[in-house]
């Protein structure tokens, strides 16, 4: 058994009880208790994770959860992320009367994204999607708009869609083999008929691509990243990917390569990242444009999968992807919400005279996202391509770059008028009212830290690596 | 103490850039006062330089990166690097001084512009693939709100455009570095390992693939034709510094690679490929000459002329290709050519789009039909100008003539046939005087009615650029007891 092992679900699990029952008994303008209740959980989580991620690796319930480097890693990049957004939270619902709410289910939805990468048994799996995506639903609801209600439905029936197509191949899975348990599963497949294993592995893969928010279960991610609020928004484009993609590298190096995943994986790698980038090129609202944008992140970080087992880099280079990602992702949705009524790109207009720092962050962010060196995504992006040619799939990394000179347009788009100096025409009366507007404190905050995080990360790219190749 | 040199300049950018209560003549001192100590390190490393034992390099400093691939922070120079390394501080002091007179946002500027320095004396150190790569892209990035901020015109299209095309070519890049990694053994980004041991030998096909890759890469940064589509109007939009810049100093990245990686690193590939290398070296010599004739904005003119100056360096470095036992020394003699080319055409070209951006200065127009008659109201103008124009079109006693001298007296010796693209300083020399006849000689007119000759700090700026030219020209040994070495032995490790 040895509970202890677990430690991290269980902070998360428990601390979302605890803010969800003590949220009820805390007057609303006292709130902020439970914000502060919930970054001690997700502190620990993330000090318990890491005290953790030093020892060999092993697996907890018999075998049916892996504690290793990819679930610790999980562990801290989820807790981080969550633990980053609260400062969104902390200016934009701060006082409203789901507050409290919604820090339960922010955790909850990161439990089950822990949960989810750490599965090493289809019905653990199975848990994991529906502990992280149920909490996604009411989340982008909260927003109390048509749009957001439309948003919610959207997510809703996609996710219920994936839902079943995942538990379907989880059923076809356990079928042929007699077990759920990913140890076994290899073995037991061998002499398994090849359509039925790989009907079962495309259910699977294709199930979770709904939490990645990849091709083809990406509609919901532009309609809910531009009708949720700024922290669902940034939560549900980043926390739930990374315990998707870890799930989805785990279940394809125990998949037999006959059932074709690799081919699979390599077809959605390359239909997300090109579909996102060409449906991020005309959007006008900053929020939808990230929103295509992490769909074709979705697809970068899709390709060190694709050579999972066929090259030593595919899971660190996937792991330091991952943590470039949560990172500056979470710093270009923070920019947008500490400035959250320009939803618009011409709006951005001039943003750099009046706040230097809010609109380098967004620089940094943005170039980070198209992979710029030094940032942490560019290594990430270095080691996936190298990775992909390294296991054989040469083809795979020149769609990268391709796919990276398309991307550069769209966040030119809105980097170009933040630039721009501020020229006053008479019918630049709103323009003028925006400029006055200050930036709500936090957000800025974390824009500006999550920005300086990522070059961080990329300069000492040595020592994320280090971490993250251990064995 | 390399390190230093790299790094100073940027950590002045963030100083800069962090200090908003800051002057403006302060931001505008502090830049000078930077670019100068800059050039005064790199003067006492020149001094202390020492031609570095084969395969390896001088002032030589290394410090893991991203120890899962093998990359390294790994910088140092040699007799390719070194004088890019110097140039480009001098380029850098020249527009210092020439913008203490900038009065958009000039701590911005500042700051722009010692960022730019650091990042390329960062890539002509740089000893290891990936960091070469950082700063290949960041020089993009740099450059691109250099245009997009400070440029005039169709500024933002322009810069768009400079910006999406070189991005395309330094991934390209990109994608050959991978190959060449994924392809050595052990796999390593290392640049001297690689040239040791170059990867890829006897397989012509993935060898000439990634070849291909960074060909192309570096030639969208040369630009080559039919490559240089987005130099003209990033030229004619950037703001003069940014143009001398960009000529003097970025374009040279592109030629700088080829030296320093594409040629030592994939030797045979580039062997069988030095043909096509020369045939695109000669179409751009000549297709720039042509176009540049065809010009009547005096700033495009010169961009189209630097398409035809690059030309001569790639029609060098494929000469060099041309493998055969007795041409060993004239190849050599080339390259050494092309490495001077790259300083020579770096100090004229700046000084001449520093002269261009004071025709905007005070008259507001590039067209040479504008002008008339401009020698009587601007002497030094005009006398600078033409300095710039002769020692451009490659007149003995500028440093452009000993750089063409070699290139033809190298590449003719071992390909006869290239002789043809003497036609390209032909149709420089006629260009350029066909130029100074219509801005300069005749009777005052147009724009040129009371047009202020040069200022102090226009002079200080352009006058030392040309005065090294004019050094280079008439004392080049110490220049190339630098350079030489270092051509005779990437000429030698073409051999394998």
């Amino acid at each position: 058994m040895r509970p202890l092992l677990l430690l991290p679900e269980i902070l998360l699990a428990g601390g979302a009880l605890a803010a969800l029952i003590g949220g009820s008994f805390v007057p609303r303008q006292r709130q902020w208790l439970v914000r502060i209740f919930t970054a001690v959980v997700l502190v620990a989580t993330i000090v318990a994770a890491a005290i953790q991620i030093h020892s060999p690796a092993t697996s907890a319930f018999d075998d049916s959860f892996a504690v290793d480097t990819a679930t610790g890693m999980a562990r801290i990049l989820a807790a981080s992320g969550t633990l980053l957004i609260l400062a969104v939270a902390a200016d934009e619902i701060s006082g409203s009367a789901r507050e409290s709410e919604t820090y339960a289910l922010l955790l909850f939805s990161t439990a089950g994204t822990v949960l989810l990468a750490g599965a090493n048994d289809l019905l653990a799996l199975a848990v994991g999607f529906l502990l992280t995506s149920i909490p996604l639903y009411a989340l982008i609801g909260l927003a109390h708009t048509a749009v957001g209600a439309e948003a919610a439905m959207k997510t809703y029936l996609m996710g219920a869609l994936f839902g079943i197509l995942l538990l379907l191949g989880v059923t076809v899975l356990s079928g042929l083999t007699a077990t759920t348990g990913y140890a076994e599963l290899t073995n037991r497949l061998t002499g398994s008929p090849r359509a039925a294993v790989t009907v079962a592995a495309v259910a699977v893969i294709t199930g979770l691509m709904f939490k990645a928010g990849g091709v083809p279960a990406h509609f919901w991610v532009p309609d809910a990243a531009q009708a949720a609020t700024a922290t669902a928004a940034a939560f549900l484009t980043t926390v739930p990917k990374i315990g998707a993609l870890v799930a989805i590298y785990r279940l394809a190096v125990v998949l037999p390569p006959s059932s074709s995943w690799p081919v699979l994986v390599a077809a959605l790698a390359v239909a997300s990242m090109t579909l996102g980038n060409l449906a991020a090129f005309w959007q006008a609202d900053p929020r939808r444009l990230l929103g295509w944008s992490t769909v074709s992140q979705v697809g970068f970080l899709l390709v060190p999968i694709a050579v999972a087992g066929r090259s030593g880099l595919a899971l660190p280079s996937l792991l330091v992807y991952l943590t470039g990602y949560t990172v500056t992702n979470v710093a270009a949705f923070a920019v947008s919400a500490a400035l959250p009524r320009r939803r618009n790109l011409a709006d951005w207009r001039g943003v750099a005279a009046g706040r230097p720092w809010l609109a380098a962050a967004l620089l940094v962010a943005l170039l980070g996202l198209v992979s710029t060196p030094p940032t942490a995504i560019f290594v990430g992006k270095l080691t996936t391509a190298t990775a992909a040619w390294d296991g054989g799939s040469a083809w795979l990394a020149v769609v990268v770059f391709v796919n990276t000179v398309l991307s550069l347009f769209y966040y030119l788009r809105w980097i170009a008028p933040a630039y721009r100096s501020r020229e006053s025409t008479p019918e630049d009366r709103e323009q003028a009212r925006l400029n006055d507007e200050p930036p709500r404190p936090w957000s800025a905050r974390l824009a500006v830290a999550a920005a300086a995080l990522s070059l961080a990360l990329g300069v000492t790219a040595g020592l994320l690596w280090a971490l993250v190749a251990r064995q | 103490m390399l390190s230093l040199i790299v790094f100073l300049p940027l950590a002045a950018a963030v100083a800069l850039a962090a200090a908003p209560r800051l002057s403006d003549t302060v931001a505008r001192w502090t830049w000078v006062a930077v670019a100068a100590l800059d050039l005064g390190l790199i003067a006492v490393l020149w001094a202390r330089y020492h031609t570095p034992p084969p395969g390896e390099l001088a002032f030589a400093e290394r410090a893991t990166w991203i120890p899962g691939v093998n990359s390294s922070y790994h910088i140092g120079v040699d007799g390719f690097s070194l004088p890019l390394v110097a140039m480009t501080a001098v380029i850098y002091l020249a527009c210092a001084v020439y913008a203490l007179r900038e009065r958009h946002r000039p701590r911005a500027h500042a700051a722009l512009f010692l960022f730019l320095q650091s990042v390329s004396l960062g890539l002509f150190v740089a000893a290891d693939l990936i960091l070469f790569f950082v700063f290949f892209d960041l020089s993009i990035v740099g450059m691109y709100f250099v245009i997009a901020g400070w440029g005039h015109g169709n500024r933002a299209h322009s810069a768009l455009k400079f910006f999406l095309y070189t991005f395309l070519g330094s991934l390209a890049l990109l994608v050959g570095f991978i190959g060449l990694y994924v392809a050595a053994t052990p796999h390593t980004f290392d640049m001297p390992q690689l040239t040791a041991t170059p990867p890829l030998q006897g397989r012509p096909l993935a060898g000439g693939l990634v070849l291909a890759a960074i060909l192309l890469g570096l030639a969208v940064k040369t630009p080559a034709v039919p490559f240089h589509t987005w130099l003209p109007p990033a030229h004619t939009d950037a703001p003069a510094v940014g143009s001398a810049v960009l000529a003097g100093v970025l374009l040279k990245m592109g030629t700088y690679g080829f030296v320093r990686i594409a040629m030592p690193m994939l030797p045979q590939a580039w062997r069988a490929w030095a043909w096509a290398v020369i045939a695109v070296g000669v179409v751009s010599v000549i297709y720039g000459a042509l176009v540049a004739l065809a010009q009547s904005n005096v700033k495009r003119m010169i961009a189209y002329t630097s398409v035809n100056h690059m030309g001569y360096i790639v029609l060098a470095v494929g000469v060099a290709g041309l493998v055969a036992a007795d041409t060993a020394q004239a190849r050599g003699v080339a390259v050494a050519g092309a490495v001077t080319q790259m300083v020579s055409h770096g100090l004229i070209t700046g000084a001449l789009f520093l002269l261009a951006g004071v025709l905007r200065d005070r008259a507001g127009t590039y067209d040479v039909h504008d002008f008339g008659g401009l020698a009587s109201p601007a002497p030094a103008f005009a006398a600078l100008f033409a300095v710039g124009a002769f020692a451009s079109l490659g007149l003995p006693a500028f440093s452009g003539f000993v750089a063409e001298f070699q290139i033809f007296t190298g590449s003719i010796a071992a390909a006869p046939v290239t002789a043809v693209a003497v036609l390209g300083i032909l149709i420089t020399a006629a260009l350029f005087l066909r130029a100074l006849q219509q801005v300069f000689t005749g009777d005052t007119a147009g724009a040129s009615i009371g047009f202020t000759d040069l200022r102090a700090g226009e002079l200080w700026s352009i006058g030392p650029l040309l005065l090294l030219s004019v050094l280079i020209g008439v004392l080049p040994r110490p220049l190339l007891d630098v350079i030489e070495p270092a051509a005779h032995a990437v000429v030698g490790l073409l051999r394998r």
